[in-house]
């Protein structure tokens, strides 16, 4: 079954990406996004009923270390990266009115 | 002399001896770059002054003898989205453009301790995402071996830097295929370690449970001695794994008696190009010739990978890639008087195409409603890839494969058809998925003159068999520079 990328998705999916794409590239994203959702419908053949999904190839498991500040003191370096600060910190636009 | 025709461990070998000094070597690297770079454009960064000063002081401490690491002097070209510190790192993207680590990545201090001399950062697929080097936002990378052509990717900087003596060695990463395809098309030998070999503190990050760091170099030995330099466990990284042995040079052994080889069918059926084919059967023949013992059988489930690796990488990726909001680091919009404008027109005029199509893909299977039939489908599929593997093991030590279907393709040929693309990594992604060893070794040149490699892929943590293999059959044939080298080494005698 051909795959048909709706306006509707689009928006959502924009949402949960924090995306905004011009009338452009939502044509093409969404040609090609319902191309490959098409490609992807073939994991469907599987039957994967009472396989256990794997995240990982091994066995996870918490990495623990003692609460000891481990970095130097680089606050200027990456203030330095900051595309906007106001003394010593990030600036970001105004959030709360 | 020239000093880039050799190999990272004879030049190292060179420096030890004193017979060429450091900044001898890495001179000869940059000399390289200043002649190719215009028309090969393999590196987004090349650090000039930084590399002067790292070449004295590197000499200094073999002077003094404080330095013995096998690469002191060795001059290392590391691909863009690996952390250096004080050095420009763009992940090939203009979200990242003005980024300067304030830390290197683990990887970069292995090296740095085995006395390595970084001398630029090499280009790639923004983000990794993509396999041909076309996605960069700095412009392509040509292959040297014909530029009409593209190196491949997404480490395809980092290969085509190597191939044309622009660095002795270099450092690329492998999410799907990104260190062995481009090998493959650059006519050079790129290793992709067990998951969870090289630690990832400083790569960052695009489909955390399938990236690898790994070496790119001339031949086999090179890329166990870059692989032994910076495998190591690291509590940095929550995924880093405390490997029994980390000593791979042992396994540069030309013997593969008893070695048992397995060819899987359905890796050699259509789509495979029939050039690419009888290269790597000729490969196969040679070694079984030496004693190895080869064996047809079906992995299954191949047709399933990519679709899998799609919806798990760009899973990964959505997370991943949240971290780009214009706050901390790199691009931000003029536009940012509100803040959730702000994140919106950053992120979109920051990130590239391909880019943004993998995160709304990976944002949308992630979304309630879709997660089952999408996201924990794939997670499914890959144990049944898995397990395929296991069973495989089970009978082989080594599995032997190509690269990819082709050889490189043309610039611009791919994008157009990003589908095709994609299922270029056919052969690749399944190591990714399943965690395994992989690497590429040329074995041949087709019809148009540009490089096939063949992919020998192993069990989780038997790298040594995989290097075995890879180096008996490297010791049948002589290393193949590629024509510009070798035109230009003519003019220059």
């Amino acid at each position: 079954m051909a795959h048909i990328i709706s306006d509707e998705i689009m928006e959502y999916v924009g949402i949960l990406a924090k995306l905004e794409l011009s009338k452009e590239e939502k044509e093409q994203a969404k040609k090609d996004m319902g191309n490959l959702f098409d490609y992807i419908d073939k994991l469907n053949e599987l039957d994967t009923d009472g396989i256990e999904p794997m995240s990982h190839i091994f066995p996870m498991e918490n990495v623990f270390r003692e609460d000891i500040v481990e970095n130097q003191e680089d606050r200027e370096a990456i203030l330095a990266n900051a595309p906007k600060k106001k003394n010593g910190s990030f600036q970001v636009p105004k959030t709360v009115e | 002399m020239d000093e880039m025709a050799l190999t990272a461990l004879e030049l190292a070998k060179k420096i030890r001896k004193k017979e060429i000094s450091v900044w001898e070597a890495v001179k000869a690297a940059l000399i390289n770059i200043e002649k190719r770079e215009d028309i090969l454009h393999g590196y987004i960064t090349v650090d000039q002054e930084g590399a002067k000063k790292r070449a004295e002081i590197v000499q200094k401490r073999i002077d003094a003898k404080e330095l013995l690491g096998v690469f002191a002097g060795v001059p290392v070209a590391v691909k863009d989205n690996i952390c250096t510190k004080g050095i420009l790192t763009t992940c090939s993207s203009k979200i990242l453009e003005n980024f300067i680590p304030t830390y290197s990545a683990e990887a970069i201090l292995n090296l740095e301790r085995a006395g390595a001399v970084l001398i630029g950062k090499t280009n790639m697929d923004e983000f990794a995402m993509g396999s041909t080097t076309e996605t960069s936002y700095y412009g392509v990378t040509r292959n040297p071996w014909d530029i009409e052509h593209v190196p491949g990717g997404s480490s395809g900087g980092s290969c085509a830097a190597v191939a044309a003596e622009e660095c002795s060695f270099a450092l690329g990463s492998d999410t799907g295929g990104s260190i062995r395809q481009p090998s493959s098309f650059c006519g050079v030998t790129g290793l992709k370690p067990t998951y969870g070999t090289v630690s990832r503190y400083g790569l960052i990050a695009y489909a955390s449970s399938l990236d690898q760091i790994g070496p790119i170099a001339k031949d086999v030995s090179d890329c166990a001695a870059i692989l032994e330099t910076i495998a190591s466990y690291d509590p940095k990284d929550s995924t880093s794994v405390k490997r029994k042995y980390y000593n791979f040079t042992s396994a540069l052994v030309e013997d593969v008696a008893g070695l048992r080889i397995g060819i899987p069918k359905d890796y050699f059926g259509e789509g495979l190009d029939l050039e690419v084919k009888r290269a790597i059967e000729h490969a196969v023949k040679v070694l079984e010739e030496r004693g190895a013992f080869v064996e047809e059988f079906d992995l299954s489930f191949v047709e399933y990978a990519i679709p899998a690796y799609y919806i798990i990488a760009s899973a990964e990726a959505s997370s991943n890639l949240a971290r780009f909001d214009g706050v901390k680091y790199g691009y931000r919009t003029k536009d940012d008087t509100r803040l959730h404008q702000m994140y919106k027109k950053t992120r979109s005029e920051g990130f590239g195409a391909e880019v943004k199509k993998r995160i709304m893909l990976g944002s949308f299977v992630l979304s309630s409603g879709y997660y089952d039939a999408y996201y924990l489908k794939a997670l499914k599929t890959k144990t049944l890839i898995k397990k395929a593997f296991d069973r495989a093991f089970e009978k082989y030590d080594v599995i032997v494969a190509p690269v990819a279907p082709t050889t490189a393709p043309k610039l611009g040929e791919s994008l157009c058809d990003p589908l095709k693309m994609y299922l270029g990594d056919i052969y690749t992604i399944s190591a990714n998925l399943a965690g395994l060893p992989g690497i590429s070794v040329p074995c041949g040149v087709d019809k148009k003159g540009l490089p096939i490699g063949m992919q020998l892929i192993g069990n989780c943590f038997e790298e040594d068999k995989v290097i075995r293999a890879a180096y008996t059959w490297e010791r049948s044939q002589e290393y193949k520079r590629c024509p510009i080298v070798k035109e230009e080494t003519k003019l220059y005698c």
